[in-house]
């Protein structure tokens, strides 16, 4: 396992450290921890309100969750009516297997538009693929335009969320990447001021970069449309001033019709920012003769997603949106934050979909990343199931484990053999009982409580004492109390 | 390089196997389309007036300048938010009402101006295809009177006219007044915003850091059920 040194965290799931080790480094950091738990109390009460007004969320929901699932299981018809309605509107579509492949093709896009920079939409999807380090080592720059993605690309940094991604850093610390990385030694931390200076900043580039790459939040099967949701205008600066557009869409975005945005937007901006509309959602179908760009690429990504497909169960991974309600209630990733996952991907639903994008094969510690308490499964607006996903990852895990013979020494996995033993016969249960009795007296204090357990015990006693054995057991009890209903047994 | 045309027969042929038992035929995808579900609320239950209210309250929530006129005294309005703008050269799309263009500035008209040009005008005056009382959005379909996406993105302040006739009050009734989904839309919420710095909302990143609103009362107010 080779993780850098260096402060920038590992977000290449087949190079980041295990979540555990990971999330104890974060939970080290107090600035970070404070960063984040500000602004998802901020996001929280803002969603609670908003949500909490829509009488119909219950439908709404309902409503999202079977149009996305009814996506999912006639993908393929769907995407082959996007392809063809998209192409018919001048729009050209590609088709990438993998990261590679994408990345070759963009590359080879930018390449016929003599590009050497190009101006980008906030888009995880190339974050998944690495995208801009390959363009970078291919002669291309590429210039993020949303206000977190500059702050995370002037500092160096890597996103920990995926509505907001620079959530983890405070003003000050964008005030001196600014000040640094633009040249402005008297740039105040007001939040104004900052945005002020990321807007001169990218106006000449907006004006001038003649090529564009954005994600997608949805695409229409019906019409062939691109649907960009975004607050900044930069989205609208990126697919409406340049001349040809790249965007880059996982297979699973697509949606039926034109008429299914009245569900979706409704809950997405909702759902992400606690904003009943965000301010600038923008769809365009192929090309417009005289409105924005006259050459038009959507390239769709596989990178792992038909597989998900393939399992009725984890299919609803690929229902999700991308809202990020699940990482902003979630109790573990409000401590953590979002590096210790590894992914661009973090929280409960980077936890079931970062190991499987990677085949089973990296990240398999991020399902056990969770306490199971279900609070994502409440708050996704298209309903994903993601405790009952975990679950089934975990056991994934446990059974690729025990075929590789991987841990077989390890503690859990003993003390779970052992256990399995002891219950498998009533004489090695009563047996056990009678010898963990006389163990349990050599730890047991006065007042009636473990306070520590040797070795690997105390990893459970570290935070939390352990009630000492009763004397008699209830079948012991069961057994002296005699047949006669009613007399107590002494 | 890998084969584009081999990869779209993979992908594909992987997706079609992936969901073999539960892919349905046309028929039955349409039906199951058709019976997906839809219990929320399509059609508002707002008077006319408190619609029109709600509007206005919630386009002001978002930080727009909302101000009423009557149809005839739509001219008018317009020629005060200009003043009062204290800008001179304003931008039009190309099929903007003759009577709009107010007197005493410097007009635009928009017949293929360059992205540089709309860039140096001060402000913009569009049409809309509606507006959204619930969220307080406005939707533009981009027609000869709202124009092409770049007039309503480059100038620092965009006048939107908005007739009463026009607002609905839920996101559904919108889509019920698209028979045909348009080929450009954008939906507008109050004027650029980000919060990606503290989760501290600022007004104006990108697009129109101003946004007004002249709400037209066509529908008289006497005729507030609908």
């Amino acid at each position: 396992m080779s993780h850098a040194a260096t402060d920038r965290p590992e977000l290449d799931p087949r190079l980041a450290a295990p979540f555990p080790q990971a999330a104890a480094q974060t939970l080290r950091n107090p600035q970070l921890r404070k960063n984040v738990a500000h602004a998802i109390d901020v996001i929280q009460a803002k969603r609670g309100r908003l949500v909490a007004e829509k009488t119909d969320w219950q439908d709404l929901r309902a409503a999202g969750s079977a149009i996305r699932a009814h996506v999912l299981e006639n993908l393929g018809f769907y995407l082959e009516q996007f392809e063809e309605r998209c192409t018919a509107a001048g729009g050209q579509v590609h088709w990438a297997a993998d990261a590679d492949e994408a990345r070759r093709i963009i590359l080879d896009l930018l390449r016929q538009e003599n590009a050497s920079e190009v101006i980008k939409i906030k888009t995880m999807t190339s974050a998944e693929i690495q995208l801009n380090p390959f363009l970078e080592a291919n002669g291309v720059k590429a210039y993020e335009t949303d206000l977190a993605e500059i702050i995370l690309q002037l500092g160096e940094g890597e996103p920990s969320h995926i509505v907001v991604p620079a959530l983890h850093v405070n003003r000050s610390q964008v005030r001196e990447i600014f000040a640094r990385r633009m040249g402005l030694e008297n740039l105040s931390d007001d939040p104004k001021a900052l945005t002020n200076a990321a807007r001169t900043y990218l106006r000449q580039k907006f004006l001038t970069i003649p090529t564009a790459i954005s994600g997608a939040n949805f695409l229409i099967a019906e019409t062939g449309a691109v649907s960009v949701v975004e607050s900044e205008g930069n989205g609208r600066m990126c697919l409406t001033l340049p001349r040809a557009m790249i965007t880059l869409a996982g297979i699973e975005k697509v949606l039926p019709r034109y008429q299914d945005l009245e569900v979706m937007l409704q809950v997405l901006a909702r759902s992400a920012t606690g904003e009943r509309m965000n301010p600038y959602t923008s769809l365009w179908t192929g090309v417009t003769p005289g409105d924005g760009p006259q050459r038009f690429h959507v390239v769709l990504l596989d990178n792992g997603r038909s597989k998900i497909l393939a399992k009725p169960k984890e299919r609803q991974t690929l229902k999700c949106i991308r809202c990020a309600a699940c990482m902003n209630t979630c109790p573990v990733y409000r401590q953590t934050g979002g590096h210790a996952y590894g992914s661009v991907y973090p929280g409960p639903i980077g936890a079931i979909l970062t190991p499987q994008l990677m085949e089973m094969h990296h990240a398999q510690t991020l399902p056990f990343a969770s306490s199971l308490c279900g609070a994502c499964y409440e708050v996704c607006p298209v309903k994903i199931n993601i405790p009952e996903v975990l679950l089934d990852l975990r056991a994934a895990v446990v059974n690729q484990e025990r075929k590789q013979g991987v841990r077989f020494f390890d503690p859990m996995y003993l003390g779970l053999r052992i256990a399995n033993l002891l219950f498998s016969r009533a004489w090695i249960f009563h047996a056990a009982q009678f010898f963990g009795r006389i163990g349990a007296k050599l730890v047991t204090r006065k007042d009636g409580w473990i306070h520590s357990l040797p070795s690997v015990g105390s990893k459970w006693t570290q935070t939390r004492d352990l009630r000492g054995l009763p004397s008699q057991t209830f079948h012991e009890w069961w057994a002296a109390r005699g047949s006669e209903p009613g007399k107590e047994a002494k | 390089m890998s084969n584009p045309v081999a990869s779209r027969q993979r992908i594909l042929g992987a997706i079609l196997t992936a969901t073999e038992s539960v892919a349905k035929g046309a028929a039955q995808r349409a039906e199951a389309y058709a019976e997906l579900p839809r219990t929320y609320t399509r059609q508002g239950r707002m008077s006319a007036e408190a619609r029109i209210e709600l509007m206005i309250e919630r386009l002001r929530e978002y930080d727009a300048e909302v101000v009423e006129s009557t149809p005839e005294g739509l001219p008018a309005a317009i020629q005060a938010q200009l003043a009062a703008s204290g800008k001179h050269t304003f931008a039009a799309p190309s099929g903007l009402p003759t009577e709009w263009l107010a007197a005493g500035f410097n007009w635009k008209m928009d017949r293929d101006l360059a992205n540089a040009e709309i860039e140096q005008v001060e402000g913009v005056v569009t049409a809309s295809f509606c507006g959204v009382a619930d969220s307080g959005t406005i939707v533009l379909h981009h027609s000869a009177a709202e124009g092409r996406r770049v007039l309503t993105l480059l100038p620092d302040w965009h006048l939107c006219i908005l007739y009463a006739s026009q607002v609905v009050e839920t996101l559904p009734e919108y889509f019920d007044r698209c028979p045909e989904p348009p080929a450009l839309v954008t939906w507008i919420s109050g004027p650029s915003a980000t919060a990606d710095i503290e989760m501290t909302r600022i007004k104006g990143v990108h697009g129109p850091r101003f946004l007004h609103v002249i709400l037209v009362r066509d529908q008289s107010k006497q005729s507030t059920l609908n």
